[in-house]
């Protein structure tokens, strides 16, 4: 389906020749990839491997791709000296909660859009798709003086209440999703007396797997990797999100950053995203494509 | 559809789309009209906000940071983002063929998008070191001896785009995920009909995936108008503010010089630039992108 056959099963001589030009340029795309693939991946093996070194080997040149003794313990380390276990679990409890909120509110309006043709439904449509472009820089400092006035400043609530009132682009995928569900099965829903709500909860999410998946799989790397909002919000360190402690080791703190440890906290910050695309691998590639185009 | 069940259909609308309309009240439109309006005052946010007019304006206007930051991100977006569309093409195009250990290298090349922001500033922090660092060393492989990469005003923001280049393989995806879809049977017509590779590539796939090509452009020129954790995390903005993003700068005066009025001017500066960016591809794509059906979304 995907792929063109290259070659019919009584091949004549000019298809012959065709087919070895054809070879010459697949073997030099194929070495073209090898070599690029090695250089892509060169980095992330010197992270793995560096999360491996001694402080002492960190400072070596030529840099060594092998530890030469390797420190294990550099993982138990990191735990004790740098609150990595808080900060860990902070951005789980964030990340986690986010994914709900956004499930829930965004599947809601999703399905408000989709099933519904209401006054004034087109212009609400129209003004979400319009707040996709809204860069989150122009409106950051009027919610920081909100939430601020609301005594949510060094708390999680700034991070975490926003996802449970919809975002953009995830409802708007979700729309997409829920209109190309057949009316059919809202039509005898309704014959059994379910009550709307009940139709979205029993019928509509159900057969909504991938895409609830997709979404869920974004907002959770989103929220994961985000700096900028909690960089506004948290300031004291035992609420520090991965990436805010993360960037705090490279200052004032320490003259000299351990980088053995920071990277062992990158291999650990990875761990998360690379278990779920491994489990989701097939769903994230169609959520992407997905997502990607319509 | 009688009155009733209109009326049925609305209700049922905006119970349904209640808290995205709430969220998008407090946390999209409110913020956004506070914002134009706190641009026209000084405002630490401890104090209230005082009217000052345009002056916010006219003095960003003035300001050599403001210039230096609009300079560094043009430059970063104007160079890389074309750069990392091409390679992401590149590659989405050689694993489209029947290439031995595709499923490999797809994994391979889209493996360092899962690197987190921060901990891939961290780490190319490190591979940059000038004296110790991965990225000289390779680079003394081939002879060439390295600058001192995110120490020097003149080569910090090329080090970003570099880095920048790591994590085309989202990009790449979105892309097989466009070729997937362009139909065979359109290919092997123009093959009948004597195109070579490249012509087939000019007037049946690159029409076919325009669609895909606008969106990442549009995405990644918003994205790197709001480049941050880079400028954060590895730089702070230096050396000598080769670095000085826009949004680090937006940033640093709203929290660190507490000039929430200024910052507002610039944060609707963005706004505007990006929304006139977005409707200039728009424009321009109504006449080069081909969309499926021959109807415009």
């Amino acid at each position: 389906m995907r792929t063109i056959p290259t070659a019919s099963p009584s091949a004549s001589p000019s298809t012959n020749k065709r087919r070895r030009k054809i070879d010459v340029v697949s073997i030099a795309s194929f070495i073209a990839l090898v070599v690029t693939t090695f250089l892509m991946l060169l980095p992330l093996f010197f992270m793995v491997s560096t999360s491996l070194k001694s402080k002492k080997e960190l400072l070596k040149f030529p840099p060594t791709f092998l530890p030469d003794s390797w420190e294990w313990s550099n993982y138990k380390e990191i735990f004790e000296t740098l609150n990595f276990g808080q900060m860990y679990m902070n951005s789980l409890i964030i990340g986690t909660l986010t994914v709900v909120g956004t499930l829930l509110s965004s599947a809601l309006a999703a399905y408000g859009f989709a099933r519904y043709r209401g006054k004034g439904s087109n212009l609400w449509f129209m003004l979400m798709l319009s707040t996709m472009m809204l860069p989150y820089p122009a409106i950051m400092i009027p919610q920081f003086i909100l939430f601020s006035k609301l005594n949510w400043i060094d708390t999680f609530l700034p991070l975490i209440v926003p996802a449970f009132f919809g975002s953009a682009y995830n409802i708007f995928l979700l729309r997409q999703f829920f209109s190309t569900l057949p009316d059919e099965l809202f039509d005898a829903g309704r014959m059994d007396g379910c009550s709307e709500l009940r139709m979205w909860w029993r019928i509509a999410l159900p057969l909504s797997g991938p895409a609830l998946a997709t979404v869920a799989i974004f907002a959770f790397i989103y929220s994961w990797n985000d700096l900028l909002t909690p960089v506004l919000y948290l300031s004291s360190s035992d609420k520090f999100t991965l990436p805010v402690g993360m960037s705090s080791f490279t200052s004032s703190r320490f003259r000299i950053p351990p980088w053995h440890l920071l990277m062992v906290a990158s291999v650990l910050a990875m761990l998360p995203i690379v278990t779920l695309f491994a489990i989701a691998q097939k769903r994230f590639v169609e959520g992407i494509v997905l997502t990607g185009i319509k | 559809m009688t009155h009733r069940e209109s009326r049925r259909q609305t209700l049922y609308m905006y119970l349904f789309i209640a808290p995205w309309l709430i969220g998008f009240l407090v946390f999209a439109l409110y913020p956004i009209l506070s914002s134009l309006y706190y641009s026209f005052t000084d405002y630490d946010i401890i104090h209230p906000p005082k009217y000052v007019g345009l002056a916010n304006y006219t003095e960003m206007f003035q300001d050599d940071l403001f210039w230096k930051s609009v300079v560094v991100t043009v430059r970063y977006t104007f160079i890389s983002v074309p750069i990392q569309l091409l390679l992401a093409l590149g590659f989405a195009l050689l694993l489209n063929t029947k290439i031995p250990f595709r499923g490999f290298f797809r994994t391979a090349m889209y493996f360092p998008s899962m690197v987190s922001g921060v901990a891939m500033s961290l780490l190319w922090y490190w591979i940059f070191n000038p004296s110790i660092g991965l990225f000289n060393y390779v680079l003394s492989w081939f002879g060439i001896s390295g600058p001192s990469w995110l120490m020097s005003p003149d080569y910090a923001l090329y080090a970003l785009m570099i880095m920048s280049f790591w994590t085309v393989g989202s990009g790449m995806i979105l892309f097989l995920a466009g070729l997937m879809s362009v139909p065979a049977s359109l290919v092997e017509a123009a093959k009948l009909d004597g195109a070579g590779r490249f012509r087939i590539f000019l007037n049946v796939t690159l029409p076919m995936i325009s669609p895909v090509l606008l969106f990442q452009l549009i995405m990644g020129v918003i994205d790197s108008f709001q480049v941050f954790t880079q400028a954060y995390v590895m730089t702070q903005g230096g050396p000598n503010y080769s670095t000085w993003f826009y949004v680090y700068n937006l940033y640093t005066s709203a929290f660190k010089e507490y000039r929430a009025g200024y910052s507002s001017a610039l944060a609707w500066v963005l706004l505007i630039v990006v929304m006139l960016f977005t409707a200039l591809i728009m424009k321009f794509s109504n006449r080069y992108v081909h969309y499926e059906g021959g109807g415009r979304k």
